[in-house]
């Protein structure tokens, strides 16, 4: 029993020493060496989540130094099944993607590669267990600089052009949320989350202090929301998503942006206090500007020419979604939001790794023009292009659909009035510009090509690839079908939050 | 209130090098001048928490003439908080830096603007 309360420390202290050994391994070893460990990691989330289910939450005391100082990990039933949804699209998209990272990348700089991969999962796991708002801001540095490696690897001008233009915003954001955490810190005394919201609680009764704690949480609300890409900084996504290996894109579009999201879920609940935040104008901005997104991103993916960019695109509607759930607040408005970042993470993850193959039987081009008829050249491609744009549309018995439930049950739990109308008719206008764009794109894929560009039908590793997208897809149905399970597990997490 | 302003003195113009940093770092269209904008906007968080932590009249956090007295001393967290940040600063300074110089050896400028319209007239990288 005692043991388990070890494990969150170790799956950030496995990660960082699997990112060294990696450095020194070479390309295929650390290839497989990741895989074992990121499997293992998925075990000791799993067994967490089992532990914390039946026993409630635990905190680790590191250095057994008592609580107002020393830093600390938490674990509770949210943080856990964040972590062991996260790990599992890690182990897919590697599982699926190795091909395509050993095409794109430089042979001798392959392990490179599994080394960042480890220290971005490093950062990601610490991001999802920190009880201190400090060594958040260390591992979300962390995490920006190697999701930028990531993209940088494949060596073309464009994705050097597209990390700097992701670089320059991540700063912008990074820099706001340093800022915001030391305004924190100048309020309160402390980084430990817990002492924080105690002294909040006393500054939040008197109206002269609650303007500046306003100001704060703004600052760091601004700085995670550039980060995590929500409208109107959602600009760097079509070149940073289209142009990266696509083990990189799925990374980053389903677990990356979701990590800065969650790690704001987690200071509105843990640091300032949920009841305080929504007393702040804060929740009516992130309502307005998350439907903005979503309805803006959609039309931006109606334009594009290019199926990448179309996906990067709907990823900016997706993180309009999980906004508007933080807008719309209340316990069902953050289940939604939650429930919606697992669901996006699973369907595009998915998405970014079907689009590589499909483009790899029509001449490695990602244009709509040249995709006519790729569904029919590689066919579990097509399929599992097909099961993630439906999911995507939101239709049933799919993860996309229950989320936009979900979304739809907590504006109605949250009350009649200008919220519920604008929630609703946002829900409407951008399921049907998704459906207009993911099933045109379905129907491209699937329609007979012109003779002068039929392509070959190219043989390829068939179990490799189907199964890890095969347990994707049983994800998403598992969260479409039975979504009561996740939307009960996210209900228990967020309890034991406050 | 213009008051409250000069007793909190290093922290206003702690704000203010921060709102210039942002700034250089949002419109400069330069790279390297965007880089130096970003140095500054460290610099300001930086200096914010370490006129915070000092407190006139006492002494850095180390035990002299056997004083135990915590009253006698300062609380060496920000210290300790503007270490890791310059640490982190470092860092993101010298993998920016890298990406600059691989851009200018491609496109041989540093103006963001001139480099983005080469790149959409270079196709053989699609």
């Amino acid at each position: 029993m005692l043991f388990v309360v070890n494990f969150p420390l170790f799956t950030i202290v496995l990660s960082l020493f699997s990112g060294a050994l990696c450095f020194m391994l070479p390309g295929k070893a650390a290839r497989r060496y990741t895989m074992c460990y990121e499997a293992f990691l998925t075990v000791l989330c799993l067994w967490i989540l089992q532990y914390t289910y039946l026993n409630g939450a635990f905190t680790y005391v590191m250095g057994e130094f008592p609580a107002p100082w020393g830093n600390e990990i938490r674990a509770g039933v949210l943080e856990a099944t964040t972590a062991l949804i996260f790990m599992i699209i890690m182990l897919t998209a590697v599982f699926c993607g190795y091909r395509f990272i050993e095409k794109d990348l430089d042979l001798s700089k392959e392990n490179l590669y599994y080394a960042l991969l480890n220290l971005m999962t490093a950062a990601l796991l610490s991001m999802i267990w920190t009880n201190d708002l400090f060594t958040g801001y260390v591992f979300l540095e962390i995490l920006t600089l190697t999701s930028c490696g990531l993209l940088i690897v494949r060596e073309i001008g464009r994705t050097t052009l597209a990390a700097i233009r992701y670089m320059i915003l991540n700063l912008l954001g990074s820099g706001l949320f340093l800022l915001g955490v030391v305004l924190l810190y100048d309020l309160s005394g402390h980084l430990l989350m817990v002492p924080i919201q105690k002294v909040i609680r006393e500054l939040a009764a008197d109206p002269n202090t609650l303007p500046v704690l306003t100001i704060s949480t703004a600052i760091l609300t601004i700085g995670l929301s550039i980060k995590s890409g929500l409208f109107p900084f959602h600009f760097w996504m079509p070149d940073t998503y289209g142009w990266a290996t696509p083990t990189s894109a799925a990374i980053m579009s389903s677990l990356v942006s979701k990590a800065y999201i969650f790690l704001l879920i987690k200071i509105y609940w843990r640091v300032i206090g949920i009841d305080i935040v929504e007393r702040m104008p804060i929740r009516n901005i992130l309502l307005v500007l998350g439907i903005a997104g979503m309805v803006i991103g959609s039309v931006q993916a109606l334009h594009a020419d290019n199926i990448n960019r179309m996906a990067a695109f709907s990823s900016a509607a997706n993180i309009g979604y999980i906004f508007m759930g933080i807008g719309i607040g209340g316990v069902a408005g953050y289940t939604a939001a939650i429930f919606h970042i697992f669901a996006h993470a699973v369907t595009k993850a998915m998405l970014f790794l079907t689009t590589p193959r499909l483009a790899e039987v029509s001449g490695d081009s990602l244009l709509f023009k040249e995709l006519q008829g790729s569904g029919l050249r590689d066919r579990d491609a097509g399929v599992f292009f097909t099961i993630s744009a439906f999911s995507m549309i939101g239709i049933p018995i799919f993860a996309g659909f229950a989320a936009k439930l979900q979304f739809g049950l907590a504006a109605v739990e949250d009350g009649a009035g200008w919220r519920l109308i604008l929630v609703f008719l946002a829900l409407a206008v951008s399921s049907m510009l998704n459906a207009l764009y993911f099933v045109r794109t379905i129907i491209r894929i699937y329609s007979r090509p012109n003779e002068s560009t039929r392509m070959e039908v190219r043989p390829h590793h068939r179990a490799g690839y189907n199964v890890p997208m095969l347990v994707l897809t049983v994800m998403n149905l598992f969260l479409g079908l039975f979504s009561w399970v996740t939307v009960d597990l996210i209900h228990r997490g967020l309890m034991m939050f406050s | 209130m213009f008051e409250n302003l000069w007793i909190n003195g290093e922290e206003a113009v702690a704000i203010i090098l921060f709102g210039i940093g942002f700034t250089m770092l949002l419109f400069q269209r330069n790279l390297l001048k965007k880089l130096i904008g970003m140095n500054i906007m460290d610099t300001g968080v930086f200096l914010f928490l370490a006129s915070m932590g000092y407190i006139e009249g006492r002494k850095a956090p180390i035990v002299t003439n056997g004083v135990l007295d915590t009253a006698a001393y300062i609380n060496p967290v920000p210290a300790g908080l503007v270490l890791t940040g310059i640490v982190v600063s470092v860092s993101v300074t010298a993998v920016m830096l890298s990406l600059v110089i691989r851009l200018y050896k491609r496109y041989h400028t540093l103006d963001l603007d001139e480099i983005y319209v080469l790149s959409k007239h270079q196709m053989e990288d699609r």
